[in-house]
């Protein structure tokens, strides 16, 4: 559904398949560069299933959401905040991926109150992109397009697929990717990739949150490396729990994602217990 | 993996989608014959329902050996995935099923196989669905025939049996400009040949009978979405963009914006309709996947071998064959099918019916059947058998005329098949002087 702001615009989450419940508690999913929500679905239906009341957010300007693209993560924050405040959301749990990892840590440091549990997923910091990255993604985001996704799969047989059986998760990504970036005015690939390569604040951010954090980390991952989760993982005590995925990991791997996530954000109810 | 692209096309054929089986080892894809799934737990059977889960229940939805021909012939077709059918008609079918109903309308090209023809003009009628049917090489007529009601456009990539040349870019911008997706059967073509996704298409779909399996030894379909047409931009698909009441009301679109036309034709059409594909077949067609670049490329060199030797012949009228300057959409052909084009194709006896009766019974390697892209090489009438129902204004829209005989060139040495076809060529010749 869509959420309108005090600023005149809306930006859209997906409940998991519930109608929006104000006053339960809340699971954010923020999602990465060029991506909207539905890299979240199971996990939000699983969720909204079990307890929750789920928000699995397409960020500003990307997907559902109007625009504008914020030109910071700490601004992609502050919006998604806001979003809270439009929701009446008070207190959640904040799962984010890649960019959208950033954007959730950024927003647990600033509204730390507000931020009852932290898991990133597919999350390095710094988030440095490579230059030659960069000047790809602007010159031509087709080729880098085709670049990241290849990069963002371990393998060619993930299974059981996401959202299920039959689909090719190195087509539906490039589908999603290509999607995205026809919808957007301007070229939101390079813009998102800058975003995540310019953020800054990542160990100040850490050192403002206070609610217990995870990394979920795929080893095979080249985007956001294994061993660059180290000092954010160090500043926020956070464990990291290796999955055998790629960057894709929600797509890779989502029972093994759902499994570690559990273990941080628990079911509130066994399934069929009326809400 | 992984790299800085994705592998190309003839590690998809046999990698994409499968891996070594992680409980046993094995390193061919295993066979899955199996009706359902054990849960792990209460709850697990409720997440895989509820599709909180990914996994599988009931082979009739999916099944792991069939996930992975679904999965492969999604990543050669460049989509984002795929649902095996239980023949090329079932998939025909589901993609109609799941964007169409009563009071809905398609356009098509005339030049289509004579089953698909059935189901729009006969089958479909029934069920409310009406068909427009054009010219395909007519853009104005595409463009004529939409009307409100329009939700989807569809065409063959090689029209049979005269093989027009679909013009993919252009139908699909008139679809497209119309807020409807274009579909394309591209079984004559196969992924190798042409990506119809590349060219503009929305939907591809298969008879996976033909050259995917290519050693004519089960039925089976596959249709294959590009995830990249927007259903809620469009806004003339509610059975994607609007809460379903037959699964827990969901918005197909949000739940996977790319994935919203195969989440409804996976959970309404092979859960309703059921013309899902066996394992067992799904098993035998990624055995032919595995080898369709070097089959393909064999085809093609024979079919030009053919196509020669029968262009130079006396008692040949015409040879349909878009690689020939004679054909009319040489031009288009040469831009859109680089490769080739494909190993079916007709061509004209001179002479009267007798004539072509000898030809075909004068045969010793081409077999006379009714199928396509076999590793052997095949033979047919058309205009009794594959597109009889078709009346002669009919016939002669889809370019088939009373004489034309119908080739599948197989994978035989070039120089036994014009053998064959030389002596039933003589054997017409023969039946004209009687």
């Amino acid at each position: 559904m869509r959420f309108a702001l005090d600023d005149g615009t809306a930006l859209f989450a997906y409940t998991g398949g519930k109608p929006w419940t104000p006053g339960r508690p809340t699971v954010v999913f923020a999602h990465g560069a060029l991506h909207d929500h539905s890299v979240w679905t199971l996990l939000a239906r699983w969720y909204a299933h079990h307890g929750h009341a789920v928000l699995a957010v397409d960020l500003p300007g990307h997907g559902r959401s109007d625009g504008p693209v914020p030109d910071s993560v700490e601004a992609m924050a502050g919006r998604l905040l806001a979003l809270l405040d439009a929701a009446g959301a008070a207190e959640v749990r904040l799962v984010g991926h890649s960019m959208g990892a950033l954007v959730a840590l950024e927003m647990a440091a600033r509204a730390p109150q507000r931020a009852a549990a932290l898991v990133l997923l597919g999350m390095a910091y710094p988030m440095k992109v490579s230059p030659a990255l960069l000047a790809t993604a602007a010159e031509d985001p087709g080729r880098a397009i085709a670049m990241v996704n290849a990069f963002s799969h371990s393998g060619m047989a993930a299974k059981p697929s996401y959202p299920g059986p039959g689909t090719w998760l190195h087509g539906a990504n490039a589908a999603l990717l290509h999607r995205m970036q026809a919808a957007a005015p301007g070229n939101l690939f390079a813009h998102d990739f800058r975003l995540c390569d310019a953020y800054a604040r990542g160990l100040e951010a850490a050192a403002a949150v206070r609610c217990p954090a995870r990394l979920i980390a795929g080893i095979h991952d080249v985007m956001t490396p294994r061993r660059a989760t180290a000092e954010i993982a160090g500043a926020l005590r956070a464990e990291v729990v290796d999955i055998a995925a790629g960057h894709a990991l929600m797509q890779e791997a989502p029972d093994a994602v759902l499994n570690a996530l559990r273990q941080v954000i628990p079911a509130l109810r066994p399934p069929g217990d009326a809400p | 993996m992984p790299g800085a692209s994705d592998p190309a096309f003839d590690t998809l054929a046999l990698h994409a989608g499968a891996a070594p089986d992680p409980a046993t080892g094995a390193r061919a894809t295993p066979l899955h014959l199996t009706t359902s799934f054990v849960f792990e737990s209460s709850e697990h059977a409720a997440s895989l329902f509820n599709m909180e889960r990914a996994g599988h229940v009931y082979s009739r939805i999916s099944n792991p050996t069939t996930a992975v021909f679904e999965e492969r012939i999604a990543a050669l077709e460049g989509g984002a995935g795929a649902i095996a059918t239980a023949s090329g008609q079932a998939a025909l079918h589901l993609a109609i099923a799941t964007i169409a109903g009563a009071g809905s309308h398609i356009v098509a090209s005339a030049s289509l196989y004579g089953g698909s023809h059935n189901l729009l003009a006969y089958t479909l009628k029934r069920f409310g669905i009406e068909t427009t049917f054009v010219r395909p090489r007519d853009l104005d007529a595409w463009r004529a025939a939409l009307r409100p009601q329009t939700r989807l456009v569809f065409g063959e990539s090689l029209g049979n049996p005269g093989l027009d040349v679909l013009d993919i870019p252009e139908v699909a911008a008139i679809a497209h400009g119309h807020g409807v997706p274009l579909l394309v059967d591209a079984t004559f073509t196969t992924p190798w040949l042409q990506k119809p996704f590349e060219l503009g298409a929305d939907l591809v779909f298969h008879s996976a009978t033909k050259f995917l399996s290519g050693h004519g030894t089960v039925v089976g379909g596959a249709l294959v979405d590009s995830g990249r047409f927007d259903w809620e931009r469009s806004g003339r698909f509610p059975e994607l963009t609007e809460p379903y009441a037959g699964f827990h009301d969901m918005v197909f679109s949000q739940e996977s914006t790319v994935g919203a036309f195969l989440l409804r034709a996976r959970r309404e059409g092979l859960r309703d309709f059921g013309a899902c594909m066996s394992p067992h077949t799904a098993w035998l067609i990624l055995q032919g996947l595995e080898t369709l670049p070097l089959r393909m490329a064999r085809h093609v060199d024979n079919a030009r071998k053919v196509v020669g030797f029968l262009a130079g012949h006396p008692m040949v009228a015409r040879v349909g064959y878009p690689e020939l300057e004679s054909h009319p959409d040489h031009a288009l052909a040469k831009r859109l099918l680089p490769r080739g084009c494909g190993s079916v194709f007709s061509f004209d006896l001179q002479g009267h019916r007798a004539q072509g009766v000898a030809f075909i019974e004068a045969l010793r390697l081409f077999s006379h059947l009714a199928n396509v892209g076999d590793c052997r090489s095949l033979v047919i009438h058309p205009a009794s058998t594959t597109h009889f129902r078709m009346d002669d204004a009919a016939l002669a829209a889809a370019g088939i005329g009373p004489g034309t005989i119908r080739l599948s060139i197989g994978l035989e040495d070039p120089d036994d098949l014009v053998a064959d076809l030389k002596a039933a060529l003589k054997a017409a010749e023969k039946a004209g002087t009687r």
